[in-house]
């Protein structure tokens, strides 16, 4: 069949599959501000789900990820005057660094209790960085990050024009999606599924699970700490709800839509959730509750996710095998 | 008693729960190359034993000894890595992978364990060593198949290609045929009986018939003390086990 080869085709190059989406992705979406906030929270999502859909652990925390890669990113420039890829540097290693705190504290606990221990932590990141106002602005938020113009290889972007502040932040994006792409590819992502799958098997055949899941925890702290430091320089402001718990629960809900465990599920359950509130706050301020329907919809008809349940379906057709991981 | 040093040996191991003696001064030595069945009734302490020798957790107190070196409280991980491998009595399979991947996994600890950037595809021998142990076990035509979509026998049989996957030069088998139909347990006694022949195999088997005939030695366990040691006829003949097993009905 047809449709099976194109969609194990798009499975085997799944990265450019995303990155072509997404080069023509603002030309079709209402407003460029959306998309870029549609890529920097696909590229959250994504981070997440490499923990919670690839290694089963889900976490409650991961705003301390996206809050501290955005307030080290936006500190770095309003306090420190850096360039601003010296600053999205700070931010990615800021979130892996509170996440080999976090996560050698976490991964000694399982289940439920994995969830409780980064939620509690993430809260004190919260608070930590509400009290710390001389250098955070507090409840106002960090304001004045302000990068007008960007130098890369000889070029001048103008920053401020929403169309290429897109496409410079796709080239990040684009890059962090090729990495985790390689990383479920490798070996290591083989590791990082047998203990989803069953954690005392994993130990069993010598793969050391606690270093395995410590190093899969930093590495998705990274990349949605990348996330994070990306939004501060769309925003030009860090809000301090960044590190609220919601927008832990924000991953959560964005994975679940899309379908966790799978390549493009968190990508696409972004892109619903931040469309369906857009359209939602435009005829209700009760837009959660729009969202929250159709999440419920979603947990109970389908939970597979959006993308799992079209794979599923596919598969039960005897269509695209490769595409459905 | 044979000559040589033991493989493994066992000494003074007891093991507690609380006030509950599970192992009491356990005492044992298993020969290099002989297939070694642990039995006993209900009760005995046997996987509890299996739990002390694969590494699950270190006994209360006493030594385990892996061809002369201490491995008591050694981190599980470590177990396959020394050589070590075991399957479990509730079949413990990668649920969602397929058969070739669960194989797969396990066979590449010994290449790449944190290897971030390398595609797995690239580890052919990987591939390959894990199509020869599905055939091994008889497997081979399942091998895309999901390990939950697989007859219970069947996730017995590949968690045995699993737990080859890592060359082990010992391997601990707890009741290898529990829960299967007399069919499954013909092919996995061939299986058991193929495998002594290459590598020392301790089992731990409720079913005294069916080890008789199958293995070279028999630890006889009860109340979590060590009650015999003998080849079958001289365990079949043992006054001690008679009563025990006769007793229990």
């Amino acid at each position: 069949m047809d449709i099976s080869r194109t969609l194990n085709l798009i499975a085997r190059h799944r990265v450019g599959a995303v990155i072509a989406c997404l080069l023509v992705f603002p030309l079709v979406m209402p407003y460029e501000a959306l998309a870029i906030n549609i890529l920097i929270f696909g590229l959250y999502a994504v981070g997440f789900n490499l923990l919670f859909g690839y290694t089963g652990m889900l976490s409650f925390g991961h705003a301390a990820f996206l809050g501290v890669g955005s307030y080290l990113c936006g500190i770095a420039i309003v306090s420190g005057g850096w360039p601003w890829w010296a600053a999205i540097a700070a931010g990615v290693a800021a979130s892996a660094a509170v996440g080999v705190v976090i996560g050698y504290l976490a991964i000694r606990t399982r289940g439920i209790y994995f969830s409780m221990v980064t939620l509690a932590l993430g809260q004190i990141v919260y608070y930590a960085f509400y009290k710390a106002e001389r250098w955070t602005g507090g409840e106002n938020g960090l304001r004045g990050i302000r990068v007008e113009t960007i130098q890369l290889l000889g070029w001048q972007l103008n920053f401020v024009d929403p169309l290429t502040k897109y496409y410079v932040i796709l080239a990040f994006v684009a890059a962090a999606l090729w990495l985790v792409s390689r990383i479920l590819n490798s070996p290591f992502g083989a590791v990082i599924e047998a203990i989803r799958e069953n954690e005392k098997r994993t130990a069993a055949c010598g793969y050391d699970v606690a270093r395995a899941k410590l190093l899969v925890f930093v590495l998705s702290a990274a990349i949605c700490g990348l996330a994070g430091a990306l939004r501060a320089l769309h925003l030009s402001i860090v809000p301090i709800d960044s590190l609220h718990y919601l927008q832990s629960g924000q991953a959560v809900m964005m994975c679940l839509l899309g379908g966790m465990g799978s390549f493009f599920g968190p990508f696409i359950g972004a892109a619903v959730f931040l469309y369906l509130e857009d359209v939602a706050t435009s005829f209700t301020s009760h837009w959660m509750a729009v969202v929250g329907l159709i999440f419920m919809v979603f947990v109970l008809f389908f939970p597979r996710g959006i993308w799992g349940s079209l794979m599923h379906g596919l598969k039960r057709h005897g269509l695209g095998k490769e595409a459905a991981s | 008693m044979s000559s040589g040093t033991p493989i493994l040996e066992v000494e003074n191991v007891t093991q507690r729960f609380g006030n509950f003696v599970a192992l009491n001064q356990v005492s044992v030595a298993f020969q290099p190359g002989k297939l070694t069945a642990i039995i006993g009734p209900n009760g005995a302490g046997k996987s509890t034993f299996f739990n002390v020798l694969s590494g699950a957790f270190a006994p209360t107190s006493g030594r385990v000894r892996f061809q002369g070196r201490d491995i008591t409280g050694l981190a599980q991980h470590e177990f396959a890595r020394i050589g070590i491998a075991k399957s479990f009595q509730i079949t413990n399979v990668f649920k969602q992978l397929s058969a070739h991947e669960n194989v797969r996994v396990a066979a590449q600890m010994r290449e790449a364990r944190f290897e971030l950037l390398r595609p797995r595809a690239s580890l052919r021998s990987l591939i390959d060593k894990a199509d020869h142990l599905l055939e091994r076990v008889g497997l081979a035509a399942l091998r895309d198949k999901t390990a939950a979509d697989l007859a219970h026998g069947q996730q017995r049989a590949l968690e045995i290609a699993m737990a080859l996957a890592s060359d082990p030069v010992l391997l601990l088998m707890d009741e290898p045929t529990a829960g299967m139909s007399p069919e499954e347990t013909t092919v996995m006694m061939g299986l058991i009986s193929a495998l002594a022949a290459e590598r020392t195999l301790v089992l731990v088997e409720h079913k005294m018939k069916l080890v008789m005939g199958l293995c070279e030695r028999l630890i006889v366990l009860h109340h979590g003390e060590f009650l015999a040691e003998g080849t079958p006829d001289e365990i079949r003949n043992n006054a001690h086990v008679r009563r025990v097993y006769l007793g229990e009905g």
